[in-house]
């Protein structure tokens, strides 16, 4: 029993960050119609941005310290942030320390703004062409995008620290009654979990509860009669998609403490995400959340040495394997809608 | 000739003369000449050559003719390595019972696959087939392990059974080889300062791509291939006039994913071991690539869009700085440090940077891939009464 709990809240961080990448592909296909291969590689530059941002924290200068010597007798040169001569050491020292939470304020404009060019520079084009030519031309901006991440960054992971106080684990056992250290779970993905949860909310209420979000899930449902009504709905949705691409960037920030980020993130994400896409039914957004947790949850809950005694691999596969069941026994997903991708 | 009409057989012939010139044509530079680095007539760059081009041949009867998208076609590739390693383990290494092997296993999985991923078309056939592929990678890298290898994967040893072969003499290895020519061997002819390597192993998997390009054209021009670009251009009508397009869709799936497998055949035949990073779904990427960037559609885009993939692969990826270096030695230092810096990125270890750029401008500016791009030049110097007949490169719509 405790093994299971264990695993249903393993699978909830990952859920989450499939929840989060899968929810920003519905949006983006559900209002452009466009199936967008790169939507991984904005999760990737989510995560690079907290990178940059924690290097643009620490950027440092060399002061001399006269009062230590180094092995030679040498004044001892020292690596000063600049932050520290702006705030003084303590606070520094916390800034730097929440490096990645703080860079959610810095990922928000960059992403949107990638999201924006993205759309107007090529996206824009290719409404009009088949979807195998959009699959195409995201599938090559990925490629693009993770190519120049890696010159830039380097091949190998980067490993990003997690707030101090986040550092440790939750002992869920004792919480729920099970024997004491029985159920560990790292507060991170406590956080991230609930973070997820959080984003998600606000994307929901966003479309659910402003004008904005109404006008948009009305354009989603029929956009030419919300073009007669006099409302310009292409620039709705270029800016759904700004903020498709936000969701997608916030999800890759707060994953960087799981998972350093390294330039090939994206795609590992983005076959699965597709995955839950299809599974929740292209279109819906809350099947995409709803597949997206499954998923995670499956998986972890398949990954448990019980489970692979019986049927070992199981793990390996069965994401693709619930997926093929679901669209050969319901071919709209979980969730579709009626007329979406039916072509 | 051969079935073919003119035009179809000298493309043949012309694809013909240069696979079997190849050593030639790709060796233009003398050796140890600052441009002997783009030499491409090396045996194992040339089997890449066409055994590439045999997957995106296989590849676009799928995708040219009928439109539908598979991203996982690289798992046939490795369903028929896996079968031809086994044959040359069990039954001999000689590679024509490894090929034919190769092709029938892969066939078979490909039917199984096919059968069940046709049941929808779009998107949703893409994630069908991604997710198949998937599946056959990842229990291939585990439960899989005892057929195949595991992480390790599986090479030729000494102590396979090798049934119809003779015991080998002490101190020999097991090489492919077809009825005693050994893949591997080579012949050197020596003109001046130029060298050219004349491997059997590529001979041989060119005559085999020959072949495969040949079957490619009389299926484009045979009325089962008008029904698949039927089926590209308008299910919905064929379904309306009372056709059944599935089995037509399932045929060309079945075929292609044999010409996958007699590529991964092939690739066995050159070098005798497998590993399942083959099945990957980056390298079914990887043939999407090859077939958009030479035009899907068209009977010689795949191959050039091959060939041009694998040569930047080779040859573009061992570039790096110092080389950069010596070509531009004769710009003032200033200039030079700033022009390497702004080449630098595209070349050596960047390559798939250029890979993918290029990629994007094929599929924006010019969807028929390469071979559209030639046509139009063609078209500007040709003048305007000339025939304007350009069947055989139509990209099928």
């Amino acid at each position: 029993m405790d093994a299971i709990v264990l695993q249903i809240l393993n699978g909830l961080d990952k859920g989450s960050a499939y929840a989060l990448i899968a929810l920003g592909l519905t949006l983006i296909f559900g209002t452009l119609g466009v199936v967008n291969f790169a939507h991984g590689a904005l999760f990737m530059i989510g995560a690079f941005c907290a990178v940059t941002f924690s290097r643009i924290l620490t950027w440092s200068h060399t002061v001399i310290d006269e009062t230590k010597k180094d092995f030679l007798g040498n004044p001892l040169k020292v690596e000063v942030p600049h932050i520290y001569d702006w705030f003084g050491q303590t606070t520094g020292d916390a800034i730097i320390d929440w490096a990645v939470p703080l860079s959610l304020l810095f990922t928000v404009p960059v992403m949107l703004f990638v999201g924006y060019a993205m759309e107007r520079g090529l996206i824009k084009h290719f409404y009009k062409r088949p979807h195998a030519d959009q699959i195409l031309v995201t599938f090559g901006l990925a490629i693009v995008l993770q190519e120049v991440i890696k010159y830039y960054y380097g091949a190998n992971p980067i490993p990003i620290p997690a707030p101090e106080v986040f550092a440790g684990s939750f002992d869920f056992g004792a919480l729920l009654g099970f024997e004491a250290n029985t159920i560990i779970y790292p507060y991170w993905r406590l956080v991230y979990f609930a973070f997820a949860a959080v984003i998600i909310g606000a994307v929901f209420a966003f479309l659910q509860f402003t004008t904005f979000g109404m006008v948009v899930r009305a354009g989603m449902a029929d956009r030419e009669t919300v073009g007669l009504l006099g409302i310009n709905i292409d620039k709705r949705f270029t800016i759904m998609f700004g903020i498709a691409a936000a969701v997608a960037g916030l999800a890759g920030v707060m994953y960087a403490p799981i998972n350093s980020p390294n330039y090939h993130m994206g795609m590992d994400f983005l076959v699965l995400s597709f995955v839950v896409v299809v599974v929740g039914g292209m279109g819906s957004l809350p099947g995409a959340v709803l597949a997206g947790f499954l998923l995670g949850i499956l998986e972890s809950i398949a990954s448990m040495a019980q489970v692979l005694e019986y049927l070992p691999g199981l793990n390996q596969i069965i994401i693709y394997l619930v997926a093929i069941i679901i669209l050969l026994t319901r071919p709209r997903g979980l969730m579709g809608r009626k007329g979406v991708m039916e072509d | 000739m051969l079935g073919l009409d003119k035009k179809d057989f000298n493309l043949l012939l012309i694809v013909a003369c240069l696979t079997m010139l190849a050593p030639f044509i790709l060796n233009p530079f003398p050796e140890g000449s600052g441009l002997a680095q783009f030499n491409a007539g090396y045996p194992d760059l040339m089997q890449r050559f066409v055994i590439f081009g045999i997957f995106a041949i296989g590849f676009n009867i799928l995708f040219g003719l009928t439109g539908y998208l598979s991203f996982g076609h690289a798992a046939f590739l490795g369903v028929g390595s896996y079968a031809a390693i086994w044959m040359m383990k069990l039954l001999t290494t000689n590679v024509i019972p490894a090929m034919i092997m190769a092709v029938v296993i892969a066939g078979v999985f490909a039917l199984v696959v096919g059968y069940v991923s046709l049941r929808r078309s779009g998107i949703y056939f893409s994630i069908l087939t991604l997710a198949f592929a998937q599946m056959s990678f990842a229990m291939a890298y585990s439960v899989l392990t005892p057929i195949t290898g595991g992480e390790t994967g599986l090479q030729l040893k000494l102590a396979d059974a090798r049934i119809l072969d003779g015991a080998l003499e002490a101190g020999v290895q097991a090489r492919a080889n077809i009825f005693g020519l050994n893949m591997s061997s080579s012949a050197e002819l020596s003109l001046g300062s130029w060298l050219f390597t004349f491997n059997a192993g590529y001979y041989l998997a060119a005559i085999v791509m020959l072949v495969a390009f040949y079957l490619a054209i009389r299926i484009f021009r045979s009325p089962f291939g008008l029904m698949l670009r039927a089926v590209k251009s308008n299910q919905q009508r064929m379904n309306y006039t009372g056709l059944n397009a599935r089995p037509y869709t399932l045929a060309a799936f079945v075929i292609s994913g044999m010409y996958a497998g007699l590529a991964g055949g092939l690739m066995v035949a050159m070098d005798t071991q497998v590993g399942p990073e083959r099945m990957f779904w980056t390298a079914s990427g990887e043939v999407v690539l090859m077939t958009i960037l030479g035009g899907a559609g068209t009977l010689i885009g795949p191959v050039l869009g091959a060939g041009l993939i694998k040569y930047m692969e080779n040859i573009l990826s061992k570039i790096n700085s110092d080389i950069l270096h010596t070509w531009f030695a004769f710009l003032p230092d200033g200039l030079e440090d700033f022009i390497i810096t702004l080449i630098y990125p595209f070349i050596g270890k960047g390559w798939h940077l250029t890979l993918g750029i290029i990629f994007m401008l094929v599929v924006i500016f010019l969807p028929g891939g390469l071979v559209e791009g030639g046509q139009r030049i063609a078209k500007l110097f040709k003048r305007k009464d000339a025939s304007e007949d350009t069947a055989q490169s139509t990209p099928a719509e």
